[in-house]
């Protein structure tokens, strides 16, 4: 699939909400990648840095966001090796709520992330950014960063605008402009509301993926195993739709 | 194979355990313990590693090391195995290979990255397999607090598949988790401590030592060290039998027609013993001299014929290229005619090297370099009658520099071509001795005198090979014409062959005055005065 020498793919995944599955998307979907033998780079940028929790790294960079933001410590420094193959992590650190302030510093001050991440192209073929919910000046130095937005929606109509109100937002960037991509998380078939959305959503938009995220207890179980879905529970459902995400991902990232 | 593949690219200092298969010592795993906490995988995984490389070890001397890796008994055709090629700097490219019956030229391999890396080092070389095992391979995963991998171990436990052969020692390697290079240091620490004992030798010189070799143990180039004082005879010996075993050693190679170097080394060998027994045979008993000299003459033109028609079929492709008047397709049919001949005559060389003749030629030749060295050593006491080595150099290598100054110097531009076809066999001979006795010269010296010969020897080379081939080539036109073999297009594009070889034949004529005046000028002569007089003193 990865051809050697290809340009590094830059993925995100954001909500303004908090709880919505970002975290256990990016998480599940860099080991994914990683398996599938791309050389992954997950980077949490929350400062909760849940992401890192989960690969039992410790969440602390030296220096703190301060020093990554200003260049005064390189991402490549920072960076820890998981326990899986081909995939490391740039680990949150609790100094990262401050990152919106760095990045106002900062020159190119909705582009820096983009240009911090140049000198890793060549060492990883996608890099998966964990966004904070927020709409910030990092959570705008994501979305130029990213060329693929990964939106979890949890099925409501009001998640259904706030999605609107990204895309709009995204349409009207100057250059190149990320593909978004939603798709229906913590899905729960007992409820027809959600069952109905689930049906119809990704029929009737493209930007909606067909694979949704169920809400099991198996995902809110990594925070007590701190490992992937795919690694304590390789045959469970979750783990399939997880993987049936990264299909569709990889499908519209790589063409 | 995944993970496992890893354990081969361990860029980590590995140790060596003395206990045999992958199991980690529970002395060792203690010490670990007390710092970590150590995971030991319950399973090995078990992949086949071959080892190639050219005869000649082009790979192992540009600090490279192939290997196929694939897993024992797996149906082939669903895991088909992998070729990994590492750097001493650590770099490391693959690629997957199908099933293969080596040995197979580089041009060969899948194409891509790994295929370009190999052939621009192996060159004309096949890829032979060195030597294969079985290697049960497990990892040992050190964890901190959090049960987070923060170092790996890997056990390789190396066998050779079937019984009879000595055990390897296991070997165990360190490898870094990004970030946490401080635990994989003290790992290293806690190892030492243990009374491991940090390995010198990768794993490919471990197997080999296993049954006895080592990596480079065959070189086409005079390898022989002298001293000057120890009689010239033996030096005579030494030399004559290294060519020898390069001989024998090149003899299988050829026979399987692994690829057309076998052939050039086994001539090379034959060519210097056949100088040498000219030049340096009066020291060896003069019966030795008459009997093998005939015998080696005989070797020689049996391989001369094939030989031929290996050039060429190595040279028509790129000359190929720069035809100009006509298409190079229309090549084929004689490239096809080449190729029926190497076919008949490769046969005819087979049943020479199989005869009675050649084994007892190359039987007879070895006795008679040994025997009388050791009834020597063993009985006679007295002092051996002749020069010591030293000075047999010095003699032998002044004798043919002014063999070749002599001949050179009367080559005017209208000698005729005889002359300088002589005058390169004079060269040959004065290379071959350089190269017999340089063990006993100044290196610097000798490197300054090689390269003036060399210069030459170039020049010589490129005008008399233009003309072989080029005479060659009018005759095979006349025998493919005779056979109803050759299209006129054909003859069209040989006739554009033969004058490309014209042409460069010309251009080395032209260069031979400058050529020779730089060997046989004041400061070639001065670097030919130091060299020999070092020797003599």
């Amino acid at each position: 699939m990865h051809e050697p020498g290809e340009r590094m793919r830059v993925i995100a995944t954001y909500n303004i909400k908090g709880g919505v599955g970002k975290t256990t998307a990016a998480v599940n979907l860099a080991y994914l990648a990683a398996q599938d033998g791309l050389r992954t780079l997950l980077w949490d940028l929350d400062p909760q840095a849940a992401a890192t929790y989960m690969f039992r790294v410790r969440p602390r960079v030296k220096g703190g966001g301060k020093a990554l933001i200003s260049g005064t410590r390189s991402l490549d420094d920072a960076i820890k090796g998981t326990d899986f193959d081909r995939l490391d992590i740039l680990p949150g650190d609790f100094t990262y709520r401050n990152m919106d302030l760095q990045l106002d510093g900062a020159r190119h001050r909705a582009r820096r992330l983009s240009r911090l991440l140049g000198p890793l192209t060549g060492e990883y073929d996608v890099v998966i950014l964990d966004c904070p919910p927020s709409v910030s000046l990092v959570s705008e130095n994501v979305l130029h960063a990213a060329g693929l937005v990964l939106v979890p929606i949890i099925p409501a109509t009001l998640s259904l605008r706030t999605l609107d109100q990204l895309t709009g937002f995204v349409a009207d960037f100057d250059g190149p402009r990320p593909e978004v991509l939603a798709f229906l998380s913590m899905v729960d078939r007992r409820k027809r509301i959600h069952r109905e959305i689930a049906g119809q959503l990704p029929l009737e938009r493209p930007d909606i993926a067909a694979a949704a995220i169920p809400a099991l207890a198996v995902i809110e179980r990594m925070a007590v195993e701190r490992a992937p879905v795919s690694v304590f529970a390789p045959r469970s459902p979750a783990a399939r739709c997880y993987r049936d995400l990264w299909e569709e991902v990889r499908k519209r990232a790589w063409g | 194979m995944g993970d496992t593949v890893r354990v081969v690219e361990a860029r980590s200092r590995e140790y060596v355990l003395v206990e045999p298969g992958p199991q980690l010592p529970d002395r060792v795993r203690d010490e670990l313990a007390t710092a970590f906490t150590v995971d030991e995988d319950r399973h090995a995984a078990r992949l086949r590693r071959m080892w190639l490389d050219t005869f000649d070890w082009r790979l192992y001397r540009a600090g490279l090391t192939l290997q196929h890796v694939s897993t024992p008994g797996a149906p082939r055709t669903k895991e088909p195995g992998e070729l990994v090629l590492t750097g001493t700097g650590g770099q490391r490219l693959t690629a997957p290979i199908q099933r293969t019956r080596w040995p197979v030229l580089p041009g060969a391999l899948p194409p891509g990255p790994l295929r370009d890396r190999i052939a621009a080092v192996a060159g004309l070389r096949a890829l032979l397999p060195v030597v294969s095992v079985v290697s049960q391979v497990r990892e040992v995963r050190l964890c901190n607090a959090d049960d987070k991998t923060i170092a790996r171990l890997w056990l390789d436990g190396m066998s050779f598949p079937g019984p009879g052969h000595a055990p390897i020692p296991a070997r165990l390697a360190v490898s870094e988790v990004r970030g946490y290079a401080a635990q994989a240091r003290r790992a290293r620490r806690i190892l030492t401590a243990a009374g491991l004992a940090p390995s010198r030798q990768g794993p490919l010189d471990a197997a080999l030592g296993a049954v006895g070799r080592r990596p480079g143990d065959y070189t086409g180039k005079v390898d022989v060290t002298l001293r000057p004082d120890m009689p010239g005879a033996d030096a005579v010996r030494a030399i004559l039998l290294q060519q020898l075993d390069n001989l024998e050693a090149n003899v299988d190679g050829v026979l399987r027609d692994a690829d057309t170097e076998f052939l050039h080394d086994l001539r090379i060998a034959v060519r210097r013993t056949r100088s040498g027994l000219k030049l340096l045979g009066d020291v060896l008993p003069g019966e030795l001299t008459l009997r093998f000299a005939s015998e080696f003459r005989w070797l020689g033109d049996m391989t001369t014929p094939l030989r031929d028609l290996d050039v060429h079929l190595l040279s028509v492709p790129p000359m190929a290229a720069q035809l100009v008047a006509v298409d190079p397709a229309d090549l084929e049919p004689f490239l096809a005619y080449l190729g029926r001949r190497r076919t008949a005559e490769r046969r005819k060389l087979g049943r020479a090297l199989r005869s009675a003749r050649f084994a007892a030629t190359v039987g007879d030749w070895r006795k008679a370099l040994l025997v009388p060295h050791d009834a020597r050593r063993h009985g006679d006491r007295r002092p051996p009658a002749g020069p010591a080595a030293g000075e047999l150099a010095a003699d032998r290598t002044t004798r043919a520099h002014a063999r070749v100054i002599k001949l050179g110097s009367v080559i005017t531009g209208s000698s005729p071509p005889e002359s300088l076809h002589t005058l390169r066999k004079r060269c040959k001979e004065m290379r071959y001795v350089l190269e017999f006795f340089a063990s006993l010269h100044d290196p610097p010296v000798y490197r300054a005198v090689l390269g003036d010969l060399k210069r030459l020897q170039d020049c010589l080379g490129d005008f008399q090979d233009s003309q072989v081939q080029r005479e060659e080539i009018q005759s095979l036109a006349a025998a493919m014409l005779a056979q109803q073999a050759a299209p006129a297009a054909t003859l069209l594009a040989m006739g554009e062959l033969a004058a490309q070889l014209g042409t460069r034949q010309g251009h080395a004529r032209a260069e031979f005055a400058e050529r020779f005046a730089g060997f046989a000028g004041p400061a070639g002569r001065r670097r030919m005065v130091a060299l020999t007089t070092l020797n003599r003193a």
